[in-house]
């Protein structure tokens, strides 16, 4: 078994798999000890595990971690901490924008990507880049006014 | 902050008074022995402890389900006891330190759950004032708590830490002690941010997927291809390259794999050669309807009786009949269910998100053939469940892949697992009729409900049954007959539930049960009503109610909404936009909610929008406005999805919608805008508002879509593939 060398928050991890076809996800779980992306799905369909890949979102249960290399991920974990949030963090803090919250990470990963790309979006921009990310509570009312205040709306 | 009760404090503190807060890593809280702690509802020390720093504990059998409740009894208790907040924790749903407060469901939790530490807390506060009235040699009457201090008229002062010793709070709970004055409140009814929130926003929360245990190996299970399918044979050869296989259990018709690492596991479950038996046992699901109808009814339940509606509806000249229908619909958690299980010494414990630790504890002993003492279950907040869903089956299964191998297990269910195997709201039909007599006056109301003969209390194992070990399932008639008796003052009313033998596929409870589909039919029918006497639904409803807050409600719900009676819209253009009210008396005795829908229907291709929602909402005195808005809004959204596109699936072996692609749910840019006005009753008791505002919903949205179409709905879900043959009806 080959050490493969992650790029994960800005330090580099080895890790040792035994099949390169493990979903990053379980990689970053359970080798890494990151709670950020959640398994909701294995199916890329609900976003629950969505992580930045040199700054996109991606789905992590969908991505093996052969297809990795050395491309740049970012959890929720590497986006801000406890004494120093990310924007969007503190924006859900401030529009206390969760339920059981088992969503949000992908919810807050995802913007994170849309804000890179856009500073400024819509409302309905909002709500398109998080179509195809699913919350159960019925938090989005929330969730979208924690993005627009993230970005300065 | 994970707060925990180490063993050395725990001994040291001689009668559990005094616990020892601090953070500490999930193992050493897996190796803590089961502390000796009174767990008895009627003692104050089964839900308090304060220790000599001043810090109060909390034992709360009410689970926090992802709902906020956790800093809602965190107020009611600070603000009670009159400590801050931050001097408070909360240990929830641990068979070993928290009473049994009955399942969190319902929207009981502060109503029932949140009084009871209300009262503990009064109590507490009482013996903490005469201690220190006798420490202090003054008048009882003299001294007061203030932020953790006892502070007596002449100036002195005892942190109430210091007044605690080994057993001062070992006293009956007082019904009577008094409660603090709603005028001196300073926490309860604040809009107090939740304590979970920023750990949820920065990954630090430890979900019940998160937890682990030392030397922790990873089960999937294997379910049956039909739900009564028999596992004839399996090929362990099939799996032989998977790295890290520690066992394939069987246990009859019982599956499963453990292995080191998640990945094997996952991958072993999927690639395993399996062999089962063809079962077809399933009904025809075009056929439901017929087949609820046709089922056997075991008994019937009439819940109300005023009147005679038999011989007025014998006369009436007019006369209204409908039919409605409510899908199978699954709970649909966004993390599947999981559970982690751990023996030793012939003793287990098992982590689980169950609702109900207590009972899933005794299920667990019956299953493995132990008694209650030598089972533990520990609560660790999962994705919201909003029901009975699968993490009582995923402890079940943990538990029995656990004692297979001799280490802790992990069972984390897959999202087919979930969508297959948690049990679902069942099918629902309701047969309505009303006869009008000659003065245009509505005269008689008759109901019958078609529903399962139980809800569960105690939903039967999927691990236990599979593997035919015993079981402890329980029925009860449950709440699900709620709401079919009816707020308004009709003058003949006979509403009755026909309790059916059997239902296609395993029933529990889905948030608002019986609720939701008795008030979709009550209030749509109302509608049908108030439109065949061409009256405002809004004017015949208050006309119909006798009930002071009933009234205020409706009215300011329609000032909220701005509510005009309208003449008949157009309904010729290719997209309408309709409005429509639903009503609902929480189980006639508890929170009220009023409903005002706004829709929008494209008559070409029969979709439907719903654009915004406004809600009149009262339930005596909010503990926490913003975690009830929360609430309050997470019920809109979700039921709109239920409403218009949850239906669950079947062929005649199994669920066929085992994922999101087969069985969608609500997305962003479906989400309607909600408006909620709060009526705040400070003086009255807290009820609950988790699920009431969900059963307003669907006959909202029904009344809507008639208004703009004049087309009425009466089947769950309205999806295009319904509207559209009802709108070309016309
Ligand atoms: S868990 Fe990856 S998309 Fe659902
Ligand atoms: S907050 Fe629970 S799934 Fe989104």
């Amino acid at each position: 078994m080959a050490a493969t060398v992650l790029n994960v928050n800005g330090r580099m991890e080895s890790v040792t798999i035994a099949d390169p076809d493990t979903p990053l996800l379980y990689v970053l779980r359970n080798e890494l000890g990151l709670r950020g992306p959640r398994f909701g799905c294995g199916l890329g369909q609900c976003g629950a595990c969505t992580v930045l890949i040199d700054g996109e979102a991606a789905r992590s249960c969908v991505t093996p971690l052969s297809s990795v290399g050395a491309s740049n991920v970012v959890t929720l974990e590497g986006l801000g901490s406890d004494a120093d949030p990310h924007p969007l963090q503190q924006a859900f803090i401030d529009e206390q924008a969760v339920q059981c919250g088992y969503c949000i990470n992908g919810m807050i990963m995802q913007s994170a990507a849309l804000l890179r790309r856009k500073a400024k979006p819509s409302d309905q921009e909002i709500k398109q880049e998080l179509a195809n990310n699913l919350c159960r509570c019925g938090t989005h009312l929330r969730i979208v006014r924690a993005v627009r205040r993230a970005a300065g709306l | 902050m994970t707060v925990i009760m180490d063993r050395r404090s725990v001994l040291l503190a001689a009668g559990a008074l005094i616990v020892t807060f601090g953070v500490v890593p999930e193992r050493a809280r897996a190796q803590t022995a089961a502390p000796q702690k009174s767990v008895s509802p009627d003692r104050v020390e089964g839900f308090l402890a304060i220790d000599h720093d001043g810090k109060v504990t909390v034992y709360s059998g009410k689970v926090d389900l992802g709902t906020g409740v956790r800093t809602a009894l965190t107020q009611i208790v600070a603000e009670e006891l009159d400590v801050p907040m931050s001097q408070v924790a909360i240990i929830e749903g641990d068979t070993a330190l928290t009473p049994d407060q009955g399942t969190t469901s319902g929207s009981y939790s502060i109503e029932r759950g949140g009084m009871q530490l209300r009262r503990a807390a009064a109590t507490a506060r009482q013996a903490l004032l005469r201690k220190a009235a006798a420490d202090l040699e003054v008048e009882l009457s003299s001294v007061l708590v203030q932020d953790g201090v006892v502070r007596a008229s002449n100036g002195q002062e005892i942190p109430i830490g210091q007044l605690v010793s080994g057993d001062s709070l070992a006293i009956d709970v007082d019904p009577n002690a008094p409660e603090k004055r709603v005028s001196e409140y300073t926490i309860v009814g604040k809009p107090v941010a939740r304590l979970d929130i920023p750990q949820k926003v920065n990954g630090r929360f430890t979900y019940m997927q998160d937890f682990k245990l030392p030397g922790m190996l990873h089960g999937r299970v294997i379910r049956p291809s039909g739900i009564g399918s028999k596992l004839i044979s399996y090929e362990e050869s099939s799996i032989s390259d998977i790295p890290g296989i520690v066992r394939v259990v069987r246990l009859g018709n019982f599956l499963g794999v453990v292995a080191e690492t998640e990945w094997s596991a996952v991958k072993a479950a999927q690639q395993l050669t399996v062999t089962w038996s063809r079962w077809e046992g399933l009904p025809d699901q075009t056929q439901l309807w017929e087949h609820v109808r046709n089922t056997r009814i075991v008994h019937d339940d009439v819940l109300s009786n005023v009147g005679s509606s038999a011989s007025a509806m014998a006369v009436t000249p007019r006369k209204l009949s409908a039919t409605y229908d409510f899908a199978i619909q699954t709970h649909g958690s966004i993390g599947p269910s999981c559970a982690v299980a751990s023996f030793s010494e012939g003793a287990v414990t098992c982590w689980t998100a169950s609702q109900a630790t207590h009972n899933l504890r005794k299920q667990l002993a019956a299953m493995l053939e132990l008694s209650d003492a030598k089972v533990r279950c520990v609560y660790v907040e999962g994705a919201g469940c909003y029901g009975r869903n699968g993490h009582e089956d995923a402890a079940a299964d943990a538990a029995l892949l656990a004692r297979a191998v001799g280490s802790p297990v992990r069972v984390q269910w897959m999202r087919a697992d979930e969508h297959g195997w948690d049990p679902k709201g069942p099918p629902t039909l309701l047969d309505m009729r009303a006869g009008i007599n000659q003065g245009h006056e509505l005269v008689a109301w008759e109901s019958e409900l078609f529903i399962p003969q139980g809800g569960p209390t105690l939903v039967e194992l999927v691990g236990a049954g599979l593997a035919g070990l015993k079981d402890l399932s329980q029925l009860s008639p449950g709440g699900v007959l709620n709401d079919l008796a009816i707020p308004y003052t009709f003058p003949n009313v006979k509403t009755t539930a026909h309790r059916l033998e059997s239902t296609p596929l395993k029933p529990s409870w889905i948030r608002s049960p019986g609720r939701l589909q008795n008030t979709f039919a009550n209030e749509s029918f109302m509608d049908e009503i108030a439109a065949e006497l061409h009256a405002d639904p809004l004017e015949y409803r208050l006309e119909h109610l006798d009930d002071r807050r009933g009234n205020e409600l409706l009215e300011r719900l329609a000032t909220l909404s701005n509510w005009r009676a309208r003449p008949q819209p157009d309904r010729s253009a290719h997209v309408v936009t309709g409005r429509g009210l639903a009503y609902v008396k929480y189980e006639l005795v508890r929170t009220y909610v009023g409903a005002v829908a706004e829709v929008r229907i494209n008559r070409k291709t029969g979709e439907i929008a719903v654009q915004r929602f406004y809600i009149a909402h009262d339930c005596g005195q909010i503990v926490n406005p913003d975690g009830l808005r929360n609430q309050i809004e997470g019920c809109i959204v979700q039921t709109v999805s239920r409403v218009l596109k949850e239906e669950v699936t079947f062929d005649h072996a199994m669920v066929t919608s085992l994922d999101w692609a087969t069985y969608p749910i609500l997305t962003f840019p479906e989400v309607p805008d909600v408006v909620i006005d709060l009526i705040d009753r400070p003086n009255e008791p807290p009820w609950g508002g988790g699920e009431p505002a969900c059963a307003v919903v669907p006959a909202a949205i029904g009344n809507a879509i008639f208004e703009a179409t004049g087309a009425r709905l009466r089947s769950m879900p309205f999806t295009p593939a319904k509207v559209k043959p009802a709108l070309n009806w016309l």
